[in-house]
This record gives C-alpha cells, sequence and structure tokens, in this order.
C-alpha cells in the first residue's frame, strides 16, 4: 500500500491554495493511550486516492472512530505519519489543519445560538473571507444540499428536523471546499427511512464534489452501499482487510471478515450489480411482463420482487419505458453461482438516479 | 489589628466586660441564637417541606413554587423585621414570623424542584412495578432529591442565622446581634468579637447539614462528576431560576 | 410590580383621594400609611435614597460579576481552580451580613466606607456569579463543543464564540439572582455609609413608631428588586434568539 504520492495525485480545481480533493495517506499510525498496555490502534496504513470515499468498518473497539480522530488531531498521534496531499499533518497547527478538512459528526454538534447561515459559514469566517463571497459560498451549498428554500437559511437548528440539520452539517463540512471530509457515523442518529435518503443524497452529491472522504460506521450495510473502499478493522485497531466492496463480499480475507459481513454476503453482493450491468435475456423471449423495473434496479432487489410476484418473469424498462429485457429467477441464480464463485459481476458503481420530487 | 486580637480576648472573656459584671455572656447569646434559629427552622420546614414534597410529586404548582422563591429573594429581611414590628411590636412572636416568613420560600421551592425534576423514567418504572403514590415518593423520589431538597434547608438556615442578628436592629434583645448593635457598651472588640462568633455559628450549621446531607444522599449519588459545584447551598437557587436546558435537536423528519 | 405604580403614581392621584397632603393629620394619628408623607419627602429622601440605592447596587453587581466569570473563565479551563474558588465564596456567602459588615469595618483600610459596603455585597455575588456561569460553560453540549475544535477554532474561539453564548442564560440567570439579592442586602449597608434605601428604613426604626417611611422604602426595595429582576430577563431574550425559536 506504501505508494509515493505526488502531486499528479492531487486534483486539482483552480486554486492553487485549495485542491479540490487530496490523497490520504496513513503510514503506520499508532495510538497508545497512557496506562495501556496494547495500542488501541497498531500500525496501521491505508491509502485513500484523491476523490474516493474509503469507509473505516468495524465493531466497536476496533479504533475506527480513533483512525478518524489522529487525521485532524482531534487526537494527538502516538506514532506514524498521516499525508494529506503529500504533506504530513504534523506541518501544520492543529486548528489550520481542522479549518481544511471537514468534519461531520454524528449529532452533527450545529451551533445551537447560530441560523442555518452563519452555521455554514463557521470556518469561511474563521478563515477570514470577506462577506460577498461567505454569501455567495453559502448560497451555493444551500443549494448543493438542498435547503435553498422555504428561507430554511435564516432558522435556528432547533426548528429543523434531524435530517435537515445533518445536511446543514454536511454544508458546514464543505463550505470551504476542503480536499478531505471526515463523516463519524453521520447517519448514525436517523431513522432508517431517512438514513437511505441522506446516503443516497450524499453519494449524489459526491458525484459532484468528488471529495477525499473517510467514513466512519459500524454498520456493513451502509460500508457497503458508500465506500469505494473499505477498510474493516478488528478489535485493538489491526487492519483485516482492505478493499472494494465486491472484493471484501466475494473474497473476506478470513474468518473476521467473513463473520463481520455476514452469511448473506453473497446476497449483498447481488446488491452491488445493476440490472443495466446484467446480460438480460431478450424481450422477445418471454410473454411480455406486467411489471416493469426500471434499469438501476439491483438484482437483489429484482430477485426479491420475483419473489413476492411468485417467481414470475418481470421486465426491465429503459428511461423511456421501452421493455428492453427479461429478468428471471434462473438469470438471477446463474448471476448468483458467479458471484458465490468469486468472479467479480461486472459493476459500474454509481448513485442511484434522482427520485422524483 | 490589635482589634482583632482584642476581639478574640472579648469571645474568651465569655462577652464580659471588665467593670461591667452585669453584662449578659456571650455564650447565653449565642444560645439564644441556636434557639431562635432551631424553632424557626422546625416550624419552617413543617409547613414548607410536606406542600413542596407534595406539589413536586403531583407536579402541580410549579408557578405558585417557583415564585415563592423568586420573591423572597427581593425580600430585605430589614424591611420584612421592621414591617412585623408595626404589626406584632417587638418580640419573639414577631421575629419568629419574620424568620418563618423568609425560611418557607426557599425550602418549599427545592423541595418543589427537587421532586419535580426526578427522572421520569425511574418514577414510571417503580409505578410500573406496582408501588403505590406514596411508596414512589418514599422510595424513589425523595431519596433522588435529597441534594436539592437539602440545599433548600441550608439555605434557609443561613437566611435564619443571619436574620436573628438584623432582628436586633429592630429592637430585638435575645440574639448575639444585640452586641453588633451595641457598639456603645461593647466597643469595637466587643462588636466584632460577637461578630466572628455569629460567623463561626453560621460556618459551624452550614457544615453540619452538609454532612446530614451526605448521609441521607444514596451513596451512588454522592459527589458525583467530582465536582464541589453540585454540593452547595445554592443549589436550588439556579434550579428555580435557570431555563430549560439547552436543547437544540429537532423533532426527527417526517 | 403594583407597588411601583401605587409609589410613583401617588404625586398625580387626585388630592381628594389622598386627602390633603398639606395636613399632618394622618401622621399625627399615627396611621399605618400616610400618602401626604408620601407626596412631602419623594423628592427630598425617597428619590435620592433610590438613586444611592441603584449606584450601590450596580458597582457590586458590576465587580462580582467581572471577578466572578472571570474565576469561572479561569475554572472551566483549569479545573484545580474550582475547589478553591468555591471553598472562599462558600464561606463569604455563609458569614451574615451583618457579621462580614462589622469585621470589614474593623480590618484596617476599610472602616465606615462605601468601599467596605461594596466589597461585602460583592462577596455575596460571587458564589452565585461563580456557579451559574461554570454549570453554563460546563453544560455546553460535548458535540458542538466536538464540532467547533473539529472545524480548527483556537481554545479562545470556542469559549468566545460558542461557549460564552450558549452559557449566556446561565450566565444571566446568577446574575438576575444576585441583582435580587443584593438589592435586598444593600440596605443593611445603611449602617456602615448613609445611603441607599436603608437610610429611611433605619431612621424609622430608630426614631419613631411611625410606620409610613419604613413601608415606603422596603416597598421601593422590594419594586426595585422586580423591575431589575424583568429588566434582565428582557436582556436576556434580547441576547438570546435562539433560545425563543422552537
Amino acid at each position: 500500500m506504501a505508494l509515493s504520492l505526488d502531486e499528479s495525485a492531487v486534483v486539482r480545481d483552480g486554486s492553487p491554495a485549495l485542491p479540490s480533493a487530496a490523497a490520504l495517506e496513513l503510514r503506520a499510525v499508532e495510538k497508545r493511550y497512557p496506562g495501556q498496555r496494547r495500542p488501541a490502534l497498531a500500525a496501521l496504513s491505508l491509502l485513500v486516492p484523491a476523490g474516493e470515499v474509503c469507509v473505516l468498518v468495524g465493531p466497536s473497539g476496533s479504533g475506527k472512530t480513533t483512525a478518524m480522530r489522529l487525521i485532524n488531531r482531534m487526537i494527538p498521534l502516538s506514532g506514524g505519519d498521516i499525508l494529506i496531499g503529500g504533506r504530513s499533518i504534523l506541518d501544520s497547527t492543529p486548528t489550520e489543519l481542522r479549518r481544511q478538512i471537514g468534519y461531520v459528526i454524528q449529532q452533527v454538534g450545529l451551533f445551537p445560538h447560530h441560523t442555518v447561515r452563519q452555521n455554514i459559514a463557521t470556518v469561511p469566517r474563521l478563515l477570514g473571507w470577506e462577506r460577498r463571497r461567505i454569501d455567495a459560498r453559502v448560497d451555493e451549498l444551500l443549494e448543493l444540499v438542498g435547503l435553498d428554500h422555504d428561507e430554511l437559511g435564516r432558522r435556528y437548528p432547533s426548528q429543523l428536523s434531524g435530517g435537515q440539520q445533518q445536511r446543514v452539517g454536511v454544508a458546514r463540512a464543505l463550505a470551504a471546499d476542503p480536499p478531505l471530509l471526515l463523516m463519524d457515523e453521520p447517519f448514525g442518529a436517523i431513522d432508517p427511512i431517512n438514513r437511505t435518503r441522506l446516503q443516497d443524497e450524499f453519494l449524489r452529491l459526491q458525484e459532484r464534489v468528488r471529495k477525499t472522504v473517510v467514513f466512519v460506521t459500524h454498520d456493513i450495510d451502509e460500508a457497503i452501499k458508500m465506500g469505494d473502499r473499505i477498510a474493516v478493522l478488528r478489535e485493538g485497531g489491526h487492519l483485516a482487510q482492505f478493499a472494494t466492496p465486491a472484493e471484501l463480499l466475494s473474497s473476506p480475507a478470513d474468518q473476521f471478515v467473513a463473520d463481520f459481513v455476514g452469511a448473506d454476503r453473497a446476497l449483498k453482493r447481488l446488491g452491488l450489480v445493476r440490472l443495466a450491468d446484467v446480460e438480460l435475456d431478450p424481450p422477445d423471449q418471454w410473454p411480455q411482463p406486467d411489471e416493469r423495473l426500471p434499469l438501476d434496479t439491483t438484482a437483489r432487489e429484482a430477485l426479491a420482487r420475483m419473489l413476492s410476484a411468485g417467481g414470475a418473469p418481470l421486465g426491465v424498462a429503459d428511461e423511456h419505458g421501452s421493455v428492453v429485457g427479461i429478468v428471471t429467477i434462473a438469470l438471477i441464480g446463474r448471476l448468483f453461482s458467479r458471484v458465490e464463485d468469486g468472479r467479480p459481476p461486472e459493476s459500474r458503481r454509481g448513485p442511484p438516479p434522482e427520485p422524483n420530487r | 489589628m490589635h482589634v482583632f486580637i482584642d476581639a478574640f480576648r472579648f469571645i474568651a472573656r465569655n462577652g464580659q466586660i471588665p467593670g461591667q459584671p452585669h453584662l449578659t455572656t456571650l455564650s447565653y447569646y449565642s444560645l439564644e441564637t441556636a434557639k431562635i434559629a432551631a424553632y424557626a427552622m422546625a416550624i419552617s420546614i413543617a409547613i414548607a417541606l410536606p406542600i413542596g414534597l407534595w406539589l413536586g410529586h403531583i407536579h402541580r404548582g410549579s408557578f405558585v413554587a417557583i415564585n415563592a422563591g423568586n420573591v423572597w429573594r427581593a425580600l430585605p429581611s430589614l424591611a420584612v423585621l421592621a414591617i412585623g414590628v408595626a404589626f406584632l411590636g417587638l418580640g419573639v412572636a414577631n421575629v419568629l414570623l419574620a424568620l418563618v416568613v423568609l425560611a418557607v420560600p426557599p425550602i418549599l421551592t427545592n423541595a418543589y424542584v427537587g421532586i419535580d425534576q426526578v427522572d421520569p423514567t425511574v418514577v414510571d418504572a417503580a409505578r410500573g412495578q406496582g408501588l403505590t403514590g406514596w411508596q414512589v415518593l418514599r422510595e424513589v423520589e425523595l431519596p433522588l432529591a435529597v441534594p436539592l431538597v437539602m440545599a433548600g434547608v441550608r439555605t434557609a438556615a443561613l437566611f435564619v442565622i443571619s436574620t436573628t442578628t438584623i432582628a436586633a436592629l429592630t429592637g430585638y434583645a435575645g440574639s448575639l446581634g444585640e452586641i453588633i448593635n451595641d457598639e456603645a457598651t461593647y466597643h469595637l472588640s466587643g462588636v466584632l468579637g460577637a461578630a466572628i462568633c455569629i460567623a463561626a455559628l453560621a460556618l459551624a450549621v452550614e457544615v453540619l447539614l452538609a454532612g446530614v446531607q451526605r448521609a441521607l444522599t444514596p451513596a451512588p449519588l454522592r459527589s458525583r462528576r467530582g465536582g464541589v459545584i453540585e454540593t452547595l447551598p445554592v443549589g436550588w437557587i439556579a434550579a428555580a431560576a435557570a431555563p430549560g436546558r439547552l436543547t437544540h435537536k429537532g423533532q426527527e423528519e417526517t | 410590580m403594583n407597588h411601583v405604580l401605587l409609589a410613583s403614581a401617588a404625586p398625580i392621584i387626585p388630592k381628594s383621594l389622598l386627602g390633603n397632603p398639606d395636613s399632618y393629620a394622618c401622621e399625627r394619628a399615627n396611621r399605618l400609611f400616610c400618602w401626604g408623607w408620601l407626596s412631602r419627602n419623594w423628592g427630598s429622601v425617597l428619590w435620592p435614597a433610590l438613586r444611592q440605592h441603584v449606584v450601590i447596587t450596580l458597582i457590586a453587581v458590576g465587580l462580582g460579576f467581572a471577578i466572578a466569570s472571570s474565576l469561572a473563565v479561569l475554572a472551566h479551563r483549569y479545573r484545580r481552580v474550582e475547589q478553591p474558588v468555591v471553598v472562599v465564596t462558600t464561606i463569604f456567602y455563609t458569614i451574615p451580613a451583618l457579621a462580614l459588615f462589622e469585621i470589614l469595618v474593623a480590618v484596617p483600610g476599610f472602616g465606615l466606607s462605601l468601599t467596605t459596603a461594596e466589597t461585602a455585597l460583592v462577596s455575596y455575588t460571587l458564589l452565585i456569579i461563580f456557579r451559574n456561569t461554570l454549570t453554563g460553560l460546563r453544560e455546553v453540549p460535548a458535540d458542538v463543543r466536538e464540532a467547533a475544535a473539529g472545524m480548527g477554532m483556537s481554545r479562545w474561539q470556542v469559549l468566545a464564540r460558542v461557549e460564552l453564548p450558549l452559557a449566556l442564560p446561565a450566565i444571566i440567570a446568577g446574575v438576575r439572582i444576585a441583582t435580587v439579592s443584593t438589592i435586598a442586602l444593600a440596605t443593611i449597608a445603611a449602617l456602615i455609609v448613609n445611603e441607599g434605601l436603608g437610610v429611611p428604613i433605619l431612621t424609622a426604626i430608630s426614631e419613631s413608631t411611625f410606620k409610613t417611611e419604613l413601608i415606603a422604602a422596603g416597598v421601593l426595595a422590594v419594586a426595585l428588586a422586580v423591575a431589575a429582576d424583568a429588566l434582565l430577563v428582557g436582556l436576556q431574550r434580547l441576547m438570546t434568539p435562539w433560545a425563543r425559536a422552537t
């Protein structure tokens, strides 16, 4: 993993001071607490390419949050080094460093005494931006997270729903266009329905901003959904596996990882495959089915729909509504056995499409 | 600083001044001060505690209970005593009444707040296990409310002792204030000696009541967070005057 | 508030209702309260005493706030400051007012002066303001503090921009208590300096059985306390607009 990083690893957006995304490298990072014999984190090395989402996942006590808090120096390193865009985090003071790293936490931590706009403007104000530039940036961010209506910007956090608060938290973290975003179980306190919605929204947002993101969660399903790469940590801060979601599901490194991803990992892999990427049966091979699925439906969801429909084949329609193919249980079965063999199916990762508003 | 040395000589002579053998002793005044303070406290507790506890238990009457405390703070004890004299004349009855008037509000307010703020889920759990209202109060609410209830009693006690001396200004002769108010007879050293005695008495009562509070508080609740702040006699004041806890979490998205 | 209305309205209420203010009949009969006395002595006795009382209170609470809130900020940052401050201020708070005044008078350099009175009054405000400020600072939600630090605020920026504003309700609650109790206590300061509403009260007690002066001054002290409290509540509402947002 010890690739050396040069400037080409940094995606630039034209502003020389702040790249819009920067590679993150953890080099043999170690954290020990005084009075404890075993380290909380032992020699953790990771490389996250610029613009990718890296999920740190693991049971409690695996040091995933510790690893994240070391990056913005909320806790001091005991050993090793961390580089952002090739620069050591130890080269700047903690406050300087943190102003260049977006930070989103589970409890959001919005300032109750500031309006939504003031909350989002926090870091630009700390950086001494001009007022006009701050106003323009806040408008841009409110639009980005979909809160640019109903005078939401003038409200106080207590007047927002939990989901809206978390959106403001994300906007606040992105305010100064940091090259790196740290997210500590950002959707952990949100109910399942809204969590899914926020996850989808964030993936769409990430498509636009392409930040380097470190995302901490204890939920393997969320990790698989959100991550370009997943680092599975086990107790004591040891890295059990660092891989793409597909690799993690097809070939877990050891029994711990296999147990952690769950016995239904093959099913979960079907969740990574979209019908658009599968060779479907031609439409004329079957009688025209009543029910149609959009092309971006996952194989897992298609299977569930067919099972609940009594096992009948279903049509797959493109965005114009014309049937481009037929999906059957047998077809999913063939896909499934390939998945079980460990051959990764062709998969194009991407966020689900914008739902109709 | 010889005045202070003379003051301690005055205390050592038990308030006697050479050549004036008829003077009442310092120990007598101290005992009288403690006595009237104790009577006032007993009456006040008997009145305020049951009312406060009961109102807290049924979570009613917060307006009366809290505002009793707020109005009380604005009452100049000197004026209360003096106005009382206008109605009851000089004497024990007036002083006792003034003391009770001044001691009831903090005890009442604190007893109310103490019981009212007990974690409702704990009370609910107790009810769910079949405890009667009286048992909930005795077994659950009261033990958990001890720190706040006692803070009210301690505040009242300090106030009562303080006020017994002020009573001397309105002509009441049965307390250490009598010496403080009579510099002509006792000189500055005597006044200072009596002041030191009353300060010592107040501190002793405070320490004693803090000990009682500690003994009454269930062990796991003692000195939590390591801070001393929570065990102060003014605990009730913030409880009564501070607005609701900071919350900034909105309701879940619908 | 009724008291304020009555007292200030007295001069404009028709004379027929109050009886003839030029007649001393009420005083001679030694009634409980004589409006005539009030209108005759408002300008010469009560108004100056009230003004002095306000000044005494402002100085005491102002100094007390400056000292206690600084100590609380210090104790918030350095935990070991808390205990000594609490012990000393609790002792001040515990010593009965009259005793503290007399002890201070005996200290060289103090004597019967305004300094003595203010020192005693300030010492009573310390514990309450210190305690409330420290509690307010400590009750700032941990996630808010975490977010502030995580965005790159220095410790002083966190204090000035986040913790102190959020502690305002608790701080002002402490100042309210301190102000109201100082107004009540300042009546006793009249034993030391010839100022404030305590002067007419003490005069009334020592000189006669005439009660109007006593009641008027006592009621004025209570009214002043209620007015000051209301003013501080208004100030708090003004300074914490987020607290009203729901």
